[in-house]
């Protein structure tokens, strides 16, 4: 762009403002020249502080001692390492389908709701779990249902419940519960842009068509929310897949998961190889979580760009 | 965890009535109401009984977790890094990108695209992946025999106080949301015009960024710069793996000590949270509407 000519200006101003050969000449010229400099701090940063430890990642993934290998890669879907993925898919998939059901029918309640007040509660709420949950939910289940919880303490003094006989806070199953605690307002969160985009005229409508709310739902509502549900339930999946604070705190880094065998490998026992199996293991996340987060993204512009019209 | 915050259910008015038969409304009233009963039961329930908790003494009750926790072993230390480390990320975060995002809206608007990529990414690298990469190349760092340059630098990055090495990449983790703010401001600000505005009646370019350019961002700034600060108080993955003890590493390990102050401490994080986003909103619906994240 012929720039120091405001990005605003037509055409009649910039030919007035050639007319003033003082102020455009040499100026201008030196100017567009050096002024590009000033992007130069940000991409140096990026690269240096996210696109270097992230191609290190999937250097050392393939890297043993001085050659390339496949071997660390074979060696996380085996064994141990096997199971924890296993295990983080299954949760990830479980609890993504359920948030998404779940902070659906939370969305749309909120949204129809007159009550300006419930909007703001309940969008906060969701914000505050949804991004900085982490660390201190777990404490809140270990309070109320961990071992010595409130809930599992009054269950077995007043209803002769053993809670932990039949549940299990610090395992997979605690884990896909607690996880629930954040992904859910992560929904209604990523949701209610999409929801917004209803117009109340569509279903006005299709109404005054003579649609029931069913048919309504199925062939109006649906067809159009779908790609936004599917791009929120892929997120959801990578958040759960991808987090780390909440299932360490829970379980020391005991239980068999992709993001706590990733911890254990760089903290814990200083094998030479232990490096290249982190940087393996984060590769196998990087490749499940990469694709579903950039579906999300897309799908997110698409809303982003619809609500604008 | 990939942090998203919404952009307009913080700001948007309820949708008007829906003309619906009247038995068939109040059934749906019924049911909305069936939905936030739920929702305010499963919100509040485990905070509630994190909140007993945290008081039970067995026979009586006991404040002592809420009246001693400065007091205990660690805390102040602890306390103090993440403020620093939350401070410096939004000064750094700030000086990285305001000038890059007026530069890109005002002069070069097709780089645009180029660096909202690169913004958003961290978004889909989570920090745990990021976290190995970065103690993989620390790891290169220290190999170089002491006393020389790599070495130095690497020391003075990972042994400073506080450790430059986390405020930096905390730019990173946070520099989605600081994109997403102060590009939505820019964009709905119309900063051109004003810009173009204030130099046609010759202002200087100090001049026209400070007393046009930032007030006029003003809310956009303050939303990214909150969104940053509370991230870095309650960040745990990269702290914990690069072996560092900020609040959240030090609560985790304290817990083993006194249950009831971690639980305590966990539940004042939260709310403080919750309660600085509700002032940030009411600050931010005074003013234009369309500049919320």
């Amino acid at each position: 762009m012929a720039q120091d000519v405001p990005l605003l200006a037509g055409p009649q101003e910039v030919r007035s403002r050639e007319q003033r050969p003082a102020r455009t000449g040499r100026t201008v010229g030196r100017r567009l020249r050096w002024s590009w400099l000033g992007l130069l701090p940000f991409f140096a940063y990026t690269a240096l502080f996210f696109l270097l430890p992230t191609g290190v990642v999937l250097w050392t993934a393939v890297r043993a001692g001085n050659s390339f290998t496949g071997a660390n890669l074979a060696a996380t879907v085996h064994g141990a390492y096997l199971t924890g993925l296993e295990h983080s898919v299954e949760v990830s998939l479980i609890d993504a389908v359920i948030a998404a059901v779940l902070g659906l029918l939370l969305a749309q309640a909120v949204l129809t709701s007159r009550h300006g007040f419930v909007h703001r509660l309940v969008a906060s709420a969701s914000a505050v779990l949804a991004n900085f949950g982490g660390l201190p939910l777990a404490f809140l289940f270990v309070a109320a249902i961990g071992n010595a919880g409130v809930l599992t303490r009054a269950l077995s003094s007043h209803l002769g419940i053993d809670l932990s006989g039949s549940f299990d806070l610090y395992s997979v199953g605690g884990v896909e519960l607690v996880y629930l605690y954040f992904l859910v307002p992560l929904m209604v969160l990523v949701i209610t842009p999409a929801l917004e985009g209803l117009r109340p005229q569509w279903q006005e409508a299709a109404l005054n068509l003579g649609a029931t709310r069913g048919q309504y739902w199925r062939m109006v509502a649906t067809p159009v929310l779908l790609p936004n549900v599917l791009g929120a339930t892929a997120l959801l999946f990578c958040s759960s897949f991808s987090a780390y604070a909440t299932a360490q705190a829970l379980t020391n880094g005991t239980l068999s998961l992709t993001s706590l065998q990733i911890g254990n490998a760089l903290s814990g026992n200083v094998l030479t190889s232990s490096q290249n199996v982190a940087a393996a293991l984060a590769l196998d996340m990087i490749i499940l979580v990469v694709p579903l987060t950039v579906l999300y993204l897309a799908m997110q512009r698409r809303t982003s760009r619809w609500l604008a019209q | 965890m990939t942090a998203v915050v919404g952009d307009t259910a913080l700001s948007s008015p309820p949708l008007p009535e829906r003309t619906v038969p009247r038995g068939q409304r109040r059934r749906l009233r019924v049911g909305r109401g069936v939905v936030l009963i739920l929702a305010v039961l499963y919100f509040f329930g485990p905070l509630a009984a994190a909140f007993w908790f945290s008081i039970d003494e067995g026979n009586g009750l006991t404040w002592h977790a809420y009246t001693n926790f400065a007091q205990a072993p660690g805390f102040g230390s602890a306390a103090s890094l993440s403020l620093e480390l939350a401070a410096l990320t939004v000064v750094l975060s700030l000086l990285l990108m305001v000038p890059t995002l007026l530069l890109v809206h005002l002069r070069f608007p097709r780089v645009r695209t180029a660096v909202e990529l690169l913004s958003l990414l961290p978004l889909v690298v989570p920090p745990i992946v990021l976290v190995v990469g970065v103690s993989t190349v620390i790891g290169w760092g220290n190999a170089g025999s002491s006393g020389s340059f790599r070495s130095q630098l690497f020391n003075q990055l990972l042994n400073s106080s506080p450790p430059p090495i986390l405020p930096l990449e905390y730019v990173i983790l946070v520099l989605p949301f600081v994109f997403r703010s102060l590009d939505a401001g820019l964009r709905t600000s119309n900063t051109a015009t004003l810009v173009e505005a204030a130099r046609n009646l010759g202002a200087s370019w100090p001049t026209t960024v400070w007393r046009v350019v930032l007030p006029t961002l003003r809310t956009s700034l303050l939303n990214g710069s909150f969104l940053a600060f509370a991230l870095v108080l309650g960040e745990f993955t990269m702290a914990r793996l690069l072996q560092y003890q900020p609040f959240a590493v030090w609560l985790l390990q304290f817990g083993n000590t006194d249950g009831q102050l971690s639980v305590a401490l966990s539940l004042l994080s939260l709310l403080l949270t919750w309660a600085l986003l509700l002032v940030m909103t009411a600050i931010a619906g005074r003013g234009p509407r369309k500049a919320v994240v």
